[in-house]
């Protein structure tokens, strides 16, 4: 910890969150001239003019003339130089998501002169950091995608509390609900810097004129609709089983939709059992898409075998005779779907997860971006993220969204992204957290073990219902420790 | 042997000349050590400095891991509270270490030997051979490709997709080359056709009468089945023939009535329908281009049904990762990257043999069989076993294939105890009183093993 970077970095970075006007824009003037340069100059004229139109602008325009003004080459955040320093990323993402991400990181090292290099962890980030910070070299920043695990290494004091400039960037952009998941105990950790809307059915439009079924609302009708499809012989629902976590948001969908938010928080905290009747009606429902026959592509044992792009993959390329109608993802699909020639808006189109229960569930997930190291660049990294400008970058590149709500929605890519974007922003804080993601990660994170590997065993044998809430309270029991 | 030997005598002499070189720590036994010091009258304390370079660097790196990893097995998760051996329990009823065991032992069984043997022959045929370095290099080159991008690359060679894995492509096309594909796959009647299933057939509920012609709604073909299908006609009434028409009663778009020839539905051609009475086949018949099909009069009065053979399932290889095969699969990798490297040290064991040997055994009339059986194999004996310790060693420890080509879904069932120890001991939520006992554990497998090969070294070097 030392105090000099502290010190500095109030000084360099009081300038962009500010929310009073010109007085702001004065003192900034003054200390921009300390350090002077040009680019600075005019970075700092955009970011007192994009205090300005925040404050004056509640309403329409104000984002049009926020988006005008960053046209003109200007920035909404400031960042100190930070020439010579070295800054390692550590995140999940590769291919199109990790090109995606490089953009974002170019944009820094160009604004700070920094060096950012960008390691990839796999899946199991819980146990890459892990064995990192038990060999003493952690990475700077890493993006853990899972609350549970952002937890687990704020307990084991492994994370640096967000800076003055982070936070008053996340003060500006977040709303609380967001905030409060970055946070343990109070202390503000995280920056979410990519959000997901996992409550979504991608459908494959060309499938669904084939077969003449519209968008379904409700589960029964979702049913009735894959049936259809399949009896014009395409097996219509693609279920990437090879990983995990695609079978559990299967499962928190249908358990938000029909139990209803308080008991999914009780489930999450684990305050009711896996047993519980709740769970048992929940799995009948996900039992009646995959026990029957020619509803899953490839068979049960052919979802088992597929990792999550191919699911996506595979449901719009083809074209007359794609393997697969719908496939249940995120908004982060669309990146897979870029990966084809299907077009996202015309030949990929989007509906809201099926009400099971009442209402339509809305699961999210989120990467959070939390400091490993307190370093100066570290946190002048997590600022970046939190300002629009990084998150700018990333949805015109396509296949994410941001929690950041004062982000202008002309920046995504293409309308169904900015439609699921504008839906989670509006949700507010009505969202409910990805469950398995909450959950110790040795339940709810880890690929073989756990709910992961439960559901796993429940897609291969759904009927086999009473065993697999045995097995995952069994589970539950021994990772949350009670 | 010899080079053994050779050793022996060049660090004699060095320590004759310098009191001990760098070799000298290395061997044990003290009584050497004496030996020397009387030879060369070296004091001890300047063998002991000579000494501490080596002993600091392995107590640090070896002996102190070692330690501490007993030590820390012994404690709980926290690594505060003192569990005694408890760890070491739950080594053996934890179901998922159980497994990992079971597979340690499968690996070790299998994959040294398998390696050994398939190495065995490489050497022994590509020494007959006039472009065996080439072969030899060939066969070789897997070593030099990284254990995670090998299981990188069996990870695509093992897709389920014959599209993609190219052992299932193999596969599929050696199955469908002897077993032809049925003509629609997953094809089924509507629930209230007028057809039940039995067995993956369909058959009517109602018997057929000659001149009233019979229609067999399907649904769920697949497009890519339809081939070059006219649209389907209704068959006419003809005296003295049963007659109808099997068509895929599906609308593209919708709109289609069930049960009903549409005008755009089409006709399934090439589809067998046999005229079933009392459980016999009493006729059959193929359906033409627009799905008709006529059986002659004998039909009259029987149950039509659609054999099981026109539906059965589209082929589709072997679930290579799949619970049952993962392991298997895996070893398969390993050998791929290994064979190589046993070949190598078995083809340099080969070259020291004695041609003399084997052209007597051939003079006195032994085939060449026996002379690899008789001969070529008890003199490459320990070359064999140290290949094969080698590798048993190598493969108590194998993680990374494991841990790269496994998917999620049966992650589980390849699991092994050194990808438990990691799972066990890093990340979030972990156990690394656990993760040491699965460590300690290891050793105590390894050391075995280690102990035989400690043994026939210094078998070696007394001769």
């Amino acid at each position: 910890m030392g105090t000099s970077r502290t010190r500095h970095t109030t000084a360099r970075t009081a300038t962009p969150g500010s929310t009073t006007g010109s007085t702001t824009g004065g003192t900034a003037a003054a200390r921009t001239r300390a350090t002077a340069t040009a680019r600075a100059a005019l970075a700092l004229a955009a970011a007192g003019a994009l205090t300005l139109t925040a404050c004056s602008g509640n309403g329409g325009d104000g984002g049009k003339s926020e988006g005008s003004g960053k046209e003109s080459g200007g920035t909404s955040v400031q960042l100190p130089k930070l020439s010579g320093e070295k800054i390692q990323v550590a995140a999940v993402w590769t291919g199109p998501e990790r090109a995606s991400f490089l953009k974002v990181l170019d944009e820094f090292e160009k604004r700070t002169g920094a060096t950012v290099s960008y390691v990839p962890t796999g899946d199991d980030m819980a146990g890459f950091i892990g064995s990192k910070v038990a060999g003493g070299g952690p990475p700077d920043i890493a993006f853990p995608p899972q609350v549970g695990v952002l937890r687990e290494f704020a307990r084991k004091g492994w994370l640096k509390p967000l800076g003055p400039a982070a936070k008053e960037q996340l003060a500006k952009n977040f709303s609380p609900g967001w905030r409060n998941l970055g946070a343990y105990n109070g202390t503000e950790y995280g920056v979410y810097y990519k959000a997901s809307n996992k409550s979504l059915v991608w459908y494959n439009t060309k499938a669904f004129e084939n077969a003449g079924v519209a968008e379904p609302k409700d589960w029964a009708e979702f049913l009735k609709t894959a049936q259809t499809i399949a009896d014009s012989g395409v097996q219509p629902v693609s279920v990437g089983g090879a990983d995990g976590w695609t079978l559990t948001d299967w499962f928190e969908n249908v358990y938000l939709s029909q139990a209803g938010p308080e008991k999914y928080d009780l489930l999450a905290q684990h305050k009711i059992k896996w047993t519980d009747p709740s769970v048992t009606k929940a799995l009948t429902a996900l039992a009646q898409l995959y026990g029957r026959p020619g509803l899953l592509t490839g068979g049960n044992s052919g979802a088992l075998q597929t990792q999550f792009p191919t699911s996506v993959t595979q449901t719009f390329s083809g074209g007359d005779q794609p393997k697969a109608a719908m496939v249940s993802a995120g908004d982060f699909a669309a990146t897979n779907i870029a990966q084809t020639k299907a077009k996202v808006g015309e030949d990929a189109k989007v509906f809201p997860f099926p009400a099971v229960g009442s209402r339509s569930p809305v699961v999210t997930g989120g990467d959070a971006a939390v400091a490993l190291k307190d370093t100066k660049g570290a946190q002048a990294l997590l600022t970046f993220l939190a300002s629009t400008d990084a998150a700018k970058i990333w949805a015109q590149a396509g296949g994410y969204i941001s929690p950041n709500k004062e982000l202008d929605k002309a920046a995504y890519a293409n309308d169904t992204m900015r439609e699921i974007a504008t839906a989670l922003i509006k949700a507010g804080d009505d969202f409910r957290f990805d469950m398995s993601d909450q959950a110790p990660a040795s339940f709810g994170g880890k690929p073989g073990q756990g709910e992961w590997k439960d559901l796993q065993d429940f897609l291969k044998n759904p009927k086999d219902i009473a065993g697999t809430q045995k097995k995952l309270e069994q589970d539950a029991a021994k990772a949350y420790g009670s | 042997m010899r080079t053994a030997a050779h050793r022996i005598d060049r660090g004699t002499d060095m320590n004759a000349a310098t009191a001990g070189g760098p070799a000298g720590p290395v061997r044990p036994g003290t009584g050497t050590l004496r030996r020397v010091k009387s030879v060369a009258g070296t004091r001890p304390w300047v063998a002991a400095a000579f000494l501490l370079p080596a002993l600091v660097l392995l107590g640090a790196l070896v002996v102190y891991p070692i330690g501490f990893s007993v030590y820390r097995s012994l404690f709980d998760a926290s690594g505060t509270g003192f569990v005694g051996l408890d760890n070491y329990g739950e080594l053996f009823t934890d179901e998922r270490i159980r497994i990992a065991l079971k597979n340690n032992v499968i690996w070790v069984v299998v994959a040294p030997t398998v390696a050994t043997a398939l190495g065995l022959i490489f050497a022994v045929l590509t020494e007959r051979v006039r472009w065996g370095t080439a072969f030899k290099l060939v066969v070789f080159m897997p070593m030099a490709i990284s254990m995670l991008a090998a299981g990188i690359i069996f990870r695509l060679v093992y897709d389920q997709d014959p599209e993609r894995g190219v052992a299932n492509a193999v596969w599929v096309s050696v199955h469908d080359t002897f077993a032809e594909p049925a003509p629609y796959p997953g094809a089924k009647p509507r629930p209230n056709a007028g057809l039940t299933a039995s067995g993956g057939a369909y058959t009517t509920k109602q018997p057929v009468r000659a001149g009233d012609p019979a229609n067999l709604p399907l649904v769920a073909v697949q497009p890519g089945d339809l081939g070059e299908a006219r649209p389907a006609t209704a068959a006419r009434p003809e005296p003295g023939q049963v007659t109808g028409t099997v068509w895929l009663d599906f609308t593209r778009g919708g709109g289609g009535t069930p049960n009903i020839i549409d005008r755009s539905e089409k006709g399934l051609p090439g589809l067998t329908v046999e005229a079933v009475k009392d459980g016999r086949t009493v006729a059959s018949a193929t359906t033409g281009p627009d799905g008709r099909f006529a059986l002659p009069a004998a039909a009259d009065g029987a149950l039509l049904r659609l054999p099981a053979s026109n539906f059965a399932a589209a082929y589709n290889g072997v679930n290579w990762l799949g619970p049952a095969l993962v392991t298997p699969s895996i070893i398969g990798a390993y050998i791929w990257m290994w064979a190589g490297f046993a070949m190598v040290l078995i083809a340099a064991g080969l070259a020291g043999v004695p041609r003399e040997l084997l052209e007597a055994a051939r003079v006195d009339g032994a085939n060449e069989w026996q002379v690899f059986r008789r001969v070529t194999v008890p003199l490459l004996a320990p070359v064999l076993v140290v290949v094969l310790v080698t590798l048993m060693i190598n493969v108590l420890k194998i993680f990374d294939l494991v841990y790269i080509i496994a998917p999620g879904s049966s992650l589980k069932d390849a699991n092994v105890l050194a990808l438990q120890l990691f799972q066990s001991s890093f990340g979030t939520d972990v156990d690394q009183g656990l993760g040491s006992a699965i460590a300690v554990f290891l050793l105590l497998l390894v050391l075995p093993v280690m102990y035989v090969n400690l043994r026939r070294l210094r078998k070696e070097r007394s001769r």
